[in-house]
């Protein structure tokens, strides 16, 4: 403990907390800026997104101090209890769901509208933290494995009951942290590579794929050419991987697209990453319909359009006359993308990419192993929604409601990553504490 | 349990994160840096180009009276494909149309136009009409209002020489000064319009505005730094004087011919009237097909623009030329005087002189006040037959012919309006090549009389009058005196140029213009007399023929009156040619004096002669017999060739079914009737 300082505010790793300043204004900018204007309007208009938004902000900054004065074990000793809330909250719905945009996720309350599995995910993570850091808890064994795993899917479960998917699959990115605490690599990889083959399937044409797939397989062979020699299996196994990519991507989907599926299926796969259907798999004499996802249509042009410096602030055309629906919550980085062009939203990926390898470096400091797990949580969480909602706007993904952290309009939204970050703030603070 | 074991997975997560990025940030320079396709697209969807027509140049009278001006009116236009559902009963309300009406009109569009481009679905909106179609368009999506511009003729004169826009054809398309236009420009057809297109029209703008989702333009692109101003087209200040042209309209009314009248000292136009005329309006605006068409069918073809465009004989009204001619080339003096009985023998065969009084030839000045034809005959044949010629009458006619030319006939004049007609001067080779090499003097005497091979336009005859008013020069007939307030445009420098007739001594035109006084004073023209203005003019009558009923028959002679005024300092020349009216007297020379004291004094005292004018009709039958000849023989080749297509089907026909009783016959011993 020699490292101890006495000071809260000298322990708090105020790098974080700038780079999450940095992207909450970045959001309040596109948002303001992708707002529908007419000419000569207040900047101070509380009937406004960005206004509401900067509300947000100082009630997030607010909750946010609350939490830093709070004792760093307070977190650890009320995660379950949190959960359970949260659990109840979600159940609540149900019954008190005002319906938005079709799905029940959320309660009215006055004016605002509040979304319990955005906070859920919070509580959701001090739990599995918890469970994880258990004293003597060998996480080798699988039945603490299926625990876990309980613990992170019951809320995606209901979530999923309430139609709202995209919020739902947030919650598969607790899988990446169990990766770290122990999970069979072979889990992740398999799910990394299955997801990564279907969506170039569809993205990218089938002689480069080809290509493609052989070089990873030949790649992989040649990093691991002493298991290789000492292990037979492991070329089969690649060989055996690299034929179902190959057989998938080649002859499966050509086949099932042509033959099993309907036109309209086909075309629904591919609107949903915003892309016109090939024409190989047109029947002949239809047209292709002229309105491939519309969103995403728009998004994609939205972003191309920005070029190499972008359009200038407030210059954006798409974004500005609402061409792109969503454009402040779900696809807010397509005002960035025009605005600002390669170079701003270069920079953006950047900061967020920072703002992770930040994180992970605060998780690997952690003397405890709740403040670790909660660390790889938040940066797992983050990573998703970050990866996701960029791919689905720039049609690498297809559009599942997802928000972008820190920038995307919403108040729910912000205020639980802030939470999240300051709950991690607050506990690397004490770093060197053991908590339990 | 320890976390050692798995620390480097740690590192797997960071290259994750980090791949994730460089996937991201590789995605965004493919979509932005280098594939293009988005720009376009955002521009596509985003930007308009919205043409801004120019206002079209208005056309001003010397007194700054507008005789060419400018209308707005809007329209309601439709692209069928973008209809979508809405409440049409509240559009029809506005309109004051049923819904079938909605829907036939629609249709309309459809195949007028096709379901994609624009069409016209209501034309002249009304001012409440367009007010409540402003605030409401965005509910009737498919439609939109069009503002356009029409030309307007306030005074309604003119309509000939003013010109009238139309759409460009796609003849004129392909030419190479509309190559910058495109189909549905609107663009000048006739008159100062086509001539002056370039000034009027003025040059068109191009705005990009950036328009919402829903269509609705909403800001200037790149805050107007594409855009282009539209310039106002420049206006056009003529010579023309609007009173006079009225008046000059006026006189004709119930007459066939045309007047011209011109400022000697500029050679401005003051005015052209050609009758028939018609309200220009006509040409502007929605019936301009329809009423073109009922124009260009009237057997009194009032889009013929006589002025310029009708060649007749001078007549005597030529008789002055001859005389200069003459003098000048020096075959008689002023005081030249010959014997004359009613006739002229030196041909053989008589040539008749209305006059029959002695003396009445005595000198070049009573000949030209009694008209003598056996003086200007005789001067003719000096002329011609003249010892200074080497190359003997050959030369002669050739001269005679050069000197016409110099004079600005045969020829067209270079009139600032479309359609000018060059009349006819004959040379040495026309009639070498019409009298087979044998002729001699005789055989076109009557051309010292300004009958036989020679035509002029109106226009031509008051600018010869220009020419004697000017003692021997002129400036190119036109009707522009400047371009946006400026006088020396480059499109006017040819008006400017001062043209001379060869070197005729001043004496030889101060006698001219003495006998021509006279003729007013106290000679044939006496009716033109205008108290307190001396006037120098010549009548004429010219005898005309035409084929009526398979004959060539005599019609009624053209009635012919040239003059300028006053003599000692002319401000106006004036040609008159009222068609198959009678003696130049009788109503050329009336109408001619009445413009003058019209332009001179803007007040006619002269009342009972305007009244007898004004109420005289010269419009013969044989006008509309000969234009329904004319129309009977064209009806009649388009009945032959139907009918000679029908005929051949029937021959066809009966030639099958003689084949087939042939065959029953002779093959199956068949026999039918």
């Amino acid at each position: 403990m020699t490292h101890y300082k006495k000071n809260l505010l000298l322990r708090i790793d105020w790098l974080t907390l700038l780079l999450y300043l940095i992207l909450v204004g970045i959001g309040i900018t596109a948002v303001y800026s992708s707002e529908y204007s007419s000419l000569n309007q207040e900047f101070w208009d509380f009937s406004r997104s960005h206004t509401k938004q900067l509300t947000w902000l100082g009630i997030s900054l607010f909750v946010g101090l609350l939490i830093l004065l709070t004792d760093s074990k307070f977190f650890y000793s009320v995660s379950y209890l949190v959960y359970v809330l949260g659990i109840i909250l979600l159940l609540l719905t149900f019954v008190l769901g005002g319906s938005v945009k079709g799905s029940n996720s959320f309660i009215q309350i006055g004016g605002f509208s509040f979304q319990p599995g955005e906070i859920v995910k919070v509580s959701t993570t001090l739990a599995l933290a918890r469970f994880i850091a258990t004293p003597e808890l060998d996480y080798s064994l699988w039945k603490n494995r299926i625990i876990s795993m309980i613990i992170a899917f019951l809320p995606c479960i209901i979530i999923i009951l309430q139609n709202e998917t995209g919020l739902a699959l947030v919650y598969f990115s607790f899988i990446l942290v169990m990766f770290r605490e122990g999970l069979p690599s072979g889990i992740l990889i398999f799910g990394i590579a299955s997801i990564a083959l279907m969506i170039s399937t569809l993205l990218v044409e089938a002689i480069p794929l080809l290509i493609i797939i052989t070089a990873i397989a030949i790649l992989v062979s040649f990093l691991n050419r002493k298991a290789l020699r000492n292990n037979k299996i492991f070329f089969v196994i690649v060989g055996i991987a690299w034929f179902v990519a190959v057989m998938f991507s080649q002859v499966i989907v050509p086949f099932v697209f042509k033959n099993v599926f309907h036109e309209y299926q086909v075309e629904r796969i591919y609107t949903m990453f915003g892309q016109d259907v090939p024409s190989e798999y047109l029947k002949p004499g239809s047209t292709p319909s002229q309105d491939a996802e519309y969103n995403v249509r728009q998004a994609k042009i939205a972003i191309g359009s920005g070029g190499l410096s972008g359009k200038g602030f407030m210059n954006g055309t798409h974004t500005k006359y609402s061409f792109v629906p969503e454009q402040h919550t779900d696809f807010v980085f397509c005002g960035i993308g025009e605005q600002f062009g390669f170079i701003g939203s270069s920079i953006l990926v950047l900061f967020f990419v920072m703002l992770l390898l930040r994180i992970i470096h605060l998780a690997e400091r952690q003397r405890s192993t709740f403040s670790r797990v909660y660390a790889y949580s938040v940066a797992s969480i983050l990573f998703f929604h970050f990866a996701i909602n960029l791919s689905m706007t720039m049609g690498l993904a297809p559009v599942i409601g997802i928000t972008l952290p820190m920038l995307s309009y919403g108040g729910t939204s912000l205020l639980s990553f802030s939470i999240f970050l300051f709950i991690l703030v607050r506990l690397d603070a004490d770093r060197e504490v053991l908590i339990r | 349990m320890d976390n050692k074991m798995y620390k480097k997975r740690a590192w797997v997560l960071r290259i994750l994160f980090i791949l994730m990025g460089a996937i991201l940030i590789i995605r965004l320079f493919n979509m932005q840096v280098l594939d293009d396709k988005y720009k376009t697209m955002a521009h596509n969807q985003a930007v308009i180009r919205k043409v801004i027509y120019p206002k079209r140049g208005i056309i001003l009278d010397r007194n700054g009276k507008s005789v060419l001006a400018n209308r707005i009116s809007v329209d309601l236009a439709v692209t069928p494909v973008k209809v979508e559902d809405f409440d049409t009963s509240k559009l029809c309300s506005i309109l004051g149309i049923t819904t079938e009406e909605f829907e036939e009109r629609i249709e309309k569009a459809k195949i007028q136009n096709g379901p994609l481009r624009s069409s016209v679905f209501q034309k002249f909106l009304t001012n409440k009409q367009n007010a409540r179609l402003q605030e409401d368009i965005y509910d009737f999506p498919g439609f939109e209002l069009v503002e356009r511009s029409l030309r307007e003729y306030p005074l309604g004169i003119g309509s000939l020489f003013l010109g009238y826009i139309n759409q460009i054809n796609r003849g004129m398309l392909e030419t190479e000064r509309y190559s910058s236009y495109r189909s549905g420009d609107f663009v000048g057809i006739t008159g100062l319009e086509s001539v002056y297109e370039e000034e009027l029209r003025g040059t068109r703008g191009v705005e990009y505005w950036v328009r919402d989702v829903m269509n609705r333009p909403q800001d200037s692109y790149m805050k107007g730094a594409l855009d282009t101003q539209a310039i106002a087209g420049e206006n056009l200040h003529l010579y023309l004087d609007a009173d006079l042209q009225a008046y000059g309209e006026e006189l004709f009314e119930g007459k066939i011919g045309s007047a011209v009248a011109i400022d000697p000292k500029s050679g401005g136009i003051l005015a052209m009237v050609s009758a028939p005329t018609f309200d220009p309006n006509l040409l502007s605006g929605g019936d301009l097909g329809k009423n073109f068409s009922s124009l260009y069918q009237d057997p009194t073809r009032p889009l013929f623009n006589r002025a310029i465009q009708a060649q007749y004989a001078p007549g005597s009204t030529f008789k002055p030329i001859t005389a200069l001619v003459g003098l000048d080339v020096g075959v008689v003096s002023p005081s030249f005087g010959m014997g004359c009985a009613g006739g002229y023998y030196g041909c053989g065969k008589r040539i008749g002189c209305t006059n029959t009084r002695a003396g009445h030839a005595a000198n070049l000045k009573i000949a030209i006040a009694t008209s003598c034809n056996s003086y200007f005959c005789h001067i003719f044949r000096l002329i011609v037959d003249s010892k200074q010629w080497q190359g003997g009458k050959q030369e002669g006619i050739q001269k005679w012919h050069d000197y016409l030319r110099s004079f600005g006939l045969g020829n067209t004049l270079g009139v600032d309006i479309t359609g000018e007609y060059k009349g006819h001067v004959p040379d040495r080779a026309y009639f070498d090549k019409a009298y087979n090499n044998h002729w001699n003097s005789c055989n076109m005497v009557v051309m010292g009389m300004g009958q036989g091979e020679i035509d002029a336009t109106p226009m031509q005859m008051a600018n010869l009058m220009a020419i004697i008013a000017n003692k021997g020069h002129f400036y190119i007939p036109h009707f522009v005196e400047s371009i946006g307030g400026n006088k020396n445009h480059p499109s006017l420098e040819k008006y400017l140029e001062k043209h001379k007739v060869l070197d005729i001594q001043e004496e030889s035109f101060d006698a001219v213009i003495e006998g021509m006084e006279m003729v007013v004073a106290n000679g044939t023209g006496r009716v033109a007399q205008i108290p307190g203005v001396r006037v120098a003019g010549k009548t004429g009558t010219v005898e005309n023929y035409d084929v009526i009923n398979g004959k060539r028959e005599k019609l009624d002679n053209h009635s012919v009156f040239v003059c300028f005024a006053p003599v000692e300092d002319p401000q106006i020349a004036v040609a008159v040619v009222v068609q198959n009216a009678g003696y130049g007297s009788t109503w050329a020379a009336p109408i001619a004096s009445l413009m003058i004291e019209k332009y001179l004094k803007s007040e006619v005292s002269r009342t009972a002669l305007e009244e007898r004018i004004k109420s005289g009709n010269t419009i013969k039958k044989y006008v509309y017999t000969l234009d329904s000849i004319q129309r009977a023989k064209d009806l009649k080749r388009e009945e032959l060739r139907n009918a000679d297509r029908e005929t051949k089907i029937r021959l066809r026909k009966q030639q099958d079914t003689m084949m087939v009783k042939y065959i029953l016959n002779e093959y199956y011993d068949m026999k039918i009737d």
